[in-house]
């Protein structure tokens, strides 16, 4: 086997680390929009154990989970915090509520930022919660 | 190609006579390919010694490649005898940063009043290489790099040549706060470097008593370095970078618990000592 086999990224694996050690519900998304992971306090909000859902591409998971304004309508990807920090490559905040794999509704703060690793290359985007 | 440990002590150099059978001398590794190409890993203190053998054999074209800019492993540079020959062309290969040249961060030691010369001083040809984010060839070998969990950037390194890999990974902690085995190997920092590897020099500077204490150090336990050499199937385990509060009789005791978590895939894990040199 003399070729490398792709492992994550450094920046993904350290923020998977944060992630798992802290108590404010994460996500981590990469530079395809995969969600490839969140941590135990996210599940709370996701409806869902990681354990149990595993990785979950861009179109499966926009599907899955119902972002809405807080008066109730869809919101476009790109006025989603993590929308836009994925599209823009910028951070960004606000307000939003999320149905849950349980049909339960969050009224949330949203924090997204993009991460980068040398060079400038966009590797993903992490994703903060405060109910 | 020929692999020779010629300084494996972490942190800071050990001599006395507690350390003689692993040695004292910090991190430096040559790989010997087979067209003559030499590649070091690491400048140590333990390439004081390399430079002493390479003064009176040459070769005169040699490829340093550094894991990072911790002083254990860039210290011996200025002691390398090859550096006083003009004869010498020596590529420096190492980790990119987007606010200081790999020149000079190598200048902050290589430069008074840390040193007594000035890099612009060496009578060596030095050339300075960013790693490539994709492999490049070193002789006939192929060589990789990429950045592995410890503080600072630091880079990992898998070198192949003829059906064979030696995987470098000095100074590495696969998983911070997180147990190895809840994680799949692709999330495990440093699995690009040694999945496969027909030989893995990772560290291991702790017990599994003292690791708690030193979680996100950047460093290893024994029993962190065994299974993350079995989740990558690597076929020969070499402990590394040892303690340079561990005498030889607990780096002994270290290889038996080693031995003892070792669950039989390839050969046995053994701790890397001064003067050890075997083909892959």
């Amino acid at each position: 086997m003399l070729e490398a086999k792709p492992g994550k990224d450094l920046m993904l694996i350290l923020a998977r680390e944060l992630a798992t050690n802290a108590s404010t519900p994460m996500f981590i998304a990469d530079a395809e929009g995969t969600l490839v992971f969140y941590n135990e306090p996210a599940e709370r909000i996701l409806g869902r154990p990681f354990a149990a859902a595993g990785e979950i591409n861009a179109s499966e998971w926009e599907d899955m989970f119902k972002v809405e304004t807080l008066d109730g309508q869809p919101m476009p990807l790109d006025q989603m915090p993590s929308g836009i920090a994925f599209l823009e490559r910028r951070a960004a905040s606000g307000p939003v509520r999320i149905k849950s794999l349980d049909g339960r509704t969050h009224t949330l703060e949203t924090t997204a930022f993009p991460l980068f690793k040398r060079g400038q290359d966009f590797v993903g985007v992490v994703v903060l919660f405060w109910e | 190609m020929r692999i020779t440990i010629w300084g494996c002590r972490g942190s800071l150099a050990t001599p006395g006579p507690g350390t003689l059978k692993f040695g004292g001398n910090t991190s430096c590794v040559t790989a010997e390919l087979s067209d003559g190409t030499l590649i070091v890993f690491d400048a140590g203190t333990g390439i004081r010694n390399l430079g002493v053998h390479l003064a009176a054999s040459g070769p005169h074209e040699i490829h340093l490649c550094l894991s990072h800019f911790h002083l254990d492993h860039v210290e011996g540079i200025g002691f390398f005898a090859p550096i006083f020959d003009p004869r010498t062309t020596l590529h420096i290969w190492g980790p990119p940063s987007t606010e200081r040249s790999l020149e000079e961060r190598t200048s902050l030691y290589l430069s008074p009043p840390v040193f007594p010369l000035a890099l612009s001083e060496i009578p060596a040809q030095m050339e300075f290489h960013d790693v490539p984010e994709d492999s490049w060839r070193i002789g006939c070998g192929r060589i990789f790099a990429t950045e592995v969990s410890h503080p600072g950037t630091t880079l990992g390194y898998r070198l192949s040549e003829n059906g064979s890999v030696f995987a470098y990974l000095p100074d590495h902690e696969p998983a911070v706060g997180i147990p190895l085995e809840s994680l799949s190997p692709d999330w495990m920092s440093g699995f690009a470097i040694a999945a496969g590897a027909t030989a893995l020099v990772h560290d291991a500077q702790y017990s599994e008593d003292e690791y708690p204490t030193k979680v996100g150090w950047g460093h290893s336990s024994v029993a962190d370095a065994v299974a993350f050499a079995s989740r990558t199937t690597v076929e020969q385990l070499l402990l590394f970078h040892h303690d340079p509060l561990h005498d030889d009789s607990q780096l002994d005791a270290l290889q038996e618990r080693a031995l003892e978590l070792w669950k039989g895939y390839g050969r046995p894990p053994a701790l890397a000592r001064e003067g050890m040199t075997f083909e892959l």
